[in-house]
């Protein structure tokens, strides 16, 4: 059975329709990579998984349960947790006391705690009490998921890391991602940048204008389909 | 396409039905001194002025998204210019009306620079802050009675325009008269500024105001100057509001500093009355001080009582319906007596 | 002599206006409410002393602690039920909703206790005071700054060193990612009105014992409160007690010149400060 599966998943902001009965299933211990251009939905689908957007019930379900119109804070206690688009890192808070906030409601014992995580990203133990704010781009985005690994979570949903970075500090970042891996985490990762995605995902699905044009696993798929997958047949 | 036209219309069939009624009322309020009572003339006084203030409180808040705890300075400094006019140089207190409105432009520009440099929420308490200072401040101004306050002197209230013909074509007491004046120009005062408002927000301008309510940066971006529009809102205002504090004062005969500088009075009163009535409509004041002055009449004897149902209405309004009465109304059956929306008619 | 005695006792006047203000500053630092029920509140908290201390027979500051729980509940309701509930961009809403809630408070004390003015019995430390050199200064002013300052230490240390003034500062920042954390705004928000309202009833404890209140009492200590929130920065804890301490050394200065200026004279304090610092003397360095 998987771990988290959407089942005809919709979203609307006000008359506009996000996403048209979106089926995906994730794993345990699953890497799948989810792309597509600019508004093609998978910003939309994280939030509605991670709970920000509140759907109906039965169009998530996690472990089970149906999560799909679930609070934010209680699908992070029930073990799915996000890095956001943008790393909204807590401007007034520092460092440490970001990578904090992650275990503030789920506190349960695993591989991730503050030790580890400086671990997997040294620099931001040097820089732990300065405010998240003052890091370069690449460390603020180390700190979103170090926060997020922080709850041990179940389910890592990673929304476009890679936004607004140079290549060198995208190909850093996802160097940690093999080590998060291997501690058991499914991870779902969201790209605009189709080549880190392909390189972590066990599978693909590509979206387009609110639906999954195609699903694959990475070496299957060319690169005319994901072409067509991702701007349309047409173009 | 090429064989119709079409027009710009704001008129809807409810409207002129309104417009036709409100002329009708309009006939009937100012015969009303040749038939009714002097005690309804006085509470036709009352509901108009608060009506006015509401109204005004209602550009401010509810289009000008400026919410104004400190009315009461423009209320109680319009109305001791009146009174300081009236003892000081012997202006006739029905000019003095016109001292009440400059005099309030005049305070509400320093008011303006202090408060617009507060943000939102604290701009309310700053406005507070503001009309304390002028409460204190006047209470110390000894001429007009410092902080015990003052009467209107007999010869200024003899002297008022149009007293003595009143009292000649209705054969009434000086005291009657002077309530009939009173109740004139504040049908006068409430109908232009309705009239006024109504016009101000069918006029480019107003549509700017309108569109900076909705979304600051939307309007912003089409080239609406929010930080000028804000300090237009707040001079008519003010100047309106100052009038309407002369007036009220004008009438009562006795002013002090805490019954012209009265929170509660001028604005927790008007407030409520837009509030309960919806807020950001031209409708909405005038059906709040119809529910106010009927609570006030069914409550009159509850004491505490009744300033409490009025609260705590106001915060149901707030909570559930926040929209007002008027929101109810126009939600359910979509009726608009004043209409600002543009519509776009074809013609065959 | 005079003057230094003068600002001294603006300075101790200062810790109670800090205590008025600090619960305001606290709740508008984390969820950008303006409560203006705030000198109600006080008030109210007043009256909860001063019946404990009459009908059970207890001391002042022995009712103070039981008041303590009952108005943390009555924050943490209020916050939850009704302020809540307005809480958003736009901010017409909570204003009116604490606006009218002003208004009942108000005229419910009205109705409960009557217009006269009360004052909370303090016995003995109500005259006691301690003579330094030439100077005497009041017990009970004293202890009122001594506890403003006290608040403003641990509202500082459950800000910056505990995980639930993490989870404020989080929320005060981005209420959205602080839910993807695993914090529930609308629980934050109960548990830090909660909080001001302990800080209230400190403050009530001060006021009722130093000098005469009655139901009326309420707004001028929400302006002197809201006027030290400002002068200090707006957030800034200790820069609110900075706040207080101009409010009341300006009061008592101009009281010293002309007993009517009192009042005035913090008025024009707060507006010069507005005039010359629009942010406040301790600014956030963000917003």
């Amino acid at each position: 059975m998987a771990l988290l599966e959407t089942r005809g998943l919709t979203a609307h902001y006000g008359d506009f329709q996000a996403l048209f009965g979106v089926d995906l299933d994730l794993a345990e211990g699953e890497t799948m990579a989810v792309i597509g251009a600019n508004g093609a939905g998978k910003t939309t689908l994280m939030r509605s998984i991670a709970g920000v957007l509140a759907q109906s019930p039965d169009m998530v379900r996690f472990d089970g349960r149906a999560i799909g119109a679930m609070a934010p804070d209680d699908i992070m206690a029930a073990g799915i947790a996000m890095v956001p688009e943008g790393r909204k890192l807590f401007p007034s808070l520092s460092v440490e006391e970001n990578l904090l906030m992650g275990c503030h409601r789920r506190k349960v014992a695993g591989p991730w705690s503050l030790e580890t995580v400086y671990g997997l990203f040294p620099i931001l133990k040097e820089r732990r009490h300065q405010p998240g704010t003052a890091l370069s781009g690449g460390q603020q985005q180390m700190v979103s998921i170090g926060r997020a690994l922080m709850s041990n979570p179940r389910v890592l949903l990673c929304d476009e890391i890679s936004l607004g970075l140079a290549p060198v500090v995208i190909k850093d970042i996802y160097a940690a991602f093999p080590q998060i891996r291997e501690t058991g985490a499914s991870i779902v990762v969201v790209e605009q940048d189709i080549g880190q995605a392909m390189k972590v995902a066990d599978r693909v699905h590509c979206m387009m204008e609110g639906r999954v044009t195609l699903s694959g696993k990475p070496g299957e798929l060319s690169r005319e389909a994901i072409h067509d997958a991702y701007f349309g047949a047409a173009a | 396409m090429a064989g119709q036209t079409y027009t710009v219309s704001t008129r809807t069939a409810a409207s002129q039905i309104a417009a036709v009624v409100a002329l009708v009322l309009l006939v009937v309020a100012i015969a009303l001194p040749a038939f009714a009572s002097r005690s309804l003339i006085q509470d036709m006084f009352f509901i108009l002025t608060m009506l006015t203030l509401a109204q005004f409180w209602n550009l401010l808040a509810g289009y000008g998204g400026l919410v104004s705890v400190g009315q009461q300075a423009f209320v109680g400094f319009g109305a001791y210019m009146l009174f300081g006019g009236a003892i000081l140089w012997g202006v006739n207190p029905v000019a003095g009306l016109l001292l009440s409105g400059v005099f309030a432009l005049i305070l509400a520009i320093p008011t303006a620079f202090f408060a617009f440099r507060l943000q939102g929420a604290y701009f309310a308490i700053g406005t507070w802050v503001v009309a304390e200072v002028v409460r204190l401040s006047v209470a110390q101004w000894k001429a007009v009675g410092g902080g015990t306050g003052t009467s209107l002197p007999r010869d200024a209230r003899d002297a008022m325009w149009g007293v003595e013909w009143i009292e000649a074509a209705f054969d009434t007491r000086s005291s009657a008269a002077r309530d009939i004046l009173a109740y004139w120009l504040a049908l006068a005062l409430a109908v232009a500024t309705i009239g006024g408002i109504y016009w101000f927000l069918r006029t480019k301008r107003g549509l700017a105001l309108a569109a900076l309510r909705d979304n600051v940066d939307a309007a912003r971006s089409v080239g609406v100057d929010s930080a000028r529009m804000k300090w237009v809102v707040f001079l008519v205002a003010a100047f309106g509001t100052g009038i309407a504090g002369g007036l009220i004062f004008l009438q009562n005969g006795r002013i002090s500093p805490d019954s012209a500088f009265s929170v509660i009075d001028w604005t927790a009163f008007v407030i409520f009355i837009v509030v309960i009535g919806g807020i950001g409509t031209i409708e909405g004041p005038i059906i709040g001080v119809l529910v106010f002055f009927a609570l006030q009449t069914l409550l009159a004897d509850f004491g505490a009582w009744y300033l409490m149902v009025l609260g705590g209405l106001g915060i149901a309004v707030m909570l559930f319906a926040p929209g007002g009465l008027w929101g109810l109304v126009s939600g359910r059956t979509g009726i608009q007596l004043f209409p600002i929306r543009r519509r776009l008619e074809r013609r065959e | 002599m005079i003057w230094v005695d003068t600002v001294l006792q603006g300075v101790l006047l200062g810790g109670l206006y800090a205590l008025f203000a600090l619960g305001l500053s606290l709740v508008f630092g984390i969820m950008r409410l303006v409560n203006l029920a705030h000198g109600d509140l006080i008030v109210f908290a007043a009256y909860l002393i001063l019946l404990l201390v009459t009908l059970l027979g207890l001391g002042p500051f022995m009712a103070a602690i039981v008041a303590l729980p009952i108005m943390f509940a009555l924050g943490w309701a209020l916050q939850r039920v009704v302020l809540n509930r307005v809480l958003g961009t736009d901010i017409l809403p909570p204003l009116l909703v604490t606006f009218g809630l002003s208004v009942v408070l108000q005229n419910a004390l009205l109705e409960g206790f009557s217009a006269d003015s009360r004052r909370i019995p303090a016995g003995w430390l109500e005259t006691a005071s301690l003579p330094i050199g030439p100077i005497s200064l009041g017990v009970m002013p004293l202890l009122t700054f001594l506890s403003a300052i006290a608040v403003t230490l641990a509202l500082q240390w459950v800000f910056y060193r505990t995980s639930l003034g993490r989870a404020f500062r989080a929320t005060s920042d981005d209420p959205v990612t602080a839910s993807l954390m695993g914090v529930k705004p609308a629980s934050v928000f109960a548990k830090a009105t909660g909080i001001a309202m302990i800080v209230v009833t400190i403050a009530a404890l001060y006021l009722g014992t130093r000098a005469n209140f009655d139901p009326t009492t309420g707004p001028a200590r929400l302006i002197y409160a809201f006027e030290a929130v400002i002068i200090g920065g707006l957030g800034s804890l200790w820069g609110t007690l900075a706040g207080g301490i101009i409010i009341g050394v300006a009061q008592t200065v101009g009281a010293q010149i002309n007993p009517e200026w009192q009042i005035l004279a913090g008025h024009v304090a707060f507006l010069v400060v507005l005039l010359i610092r629009p942010r406040g003397l301790f600014p956030r360095a963000f917003d």
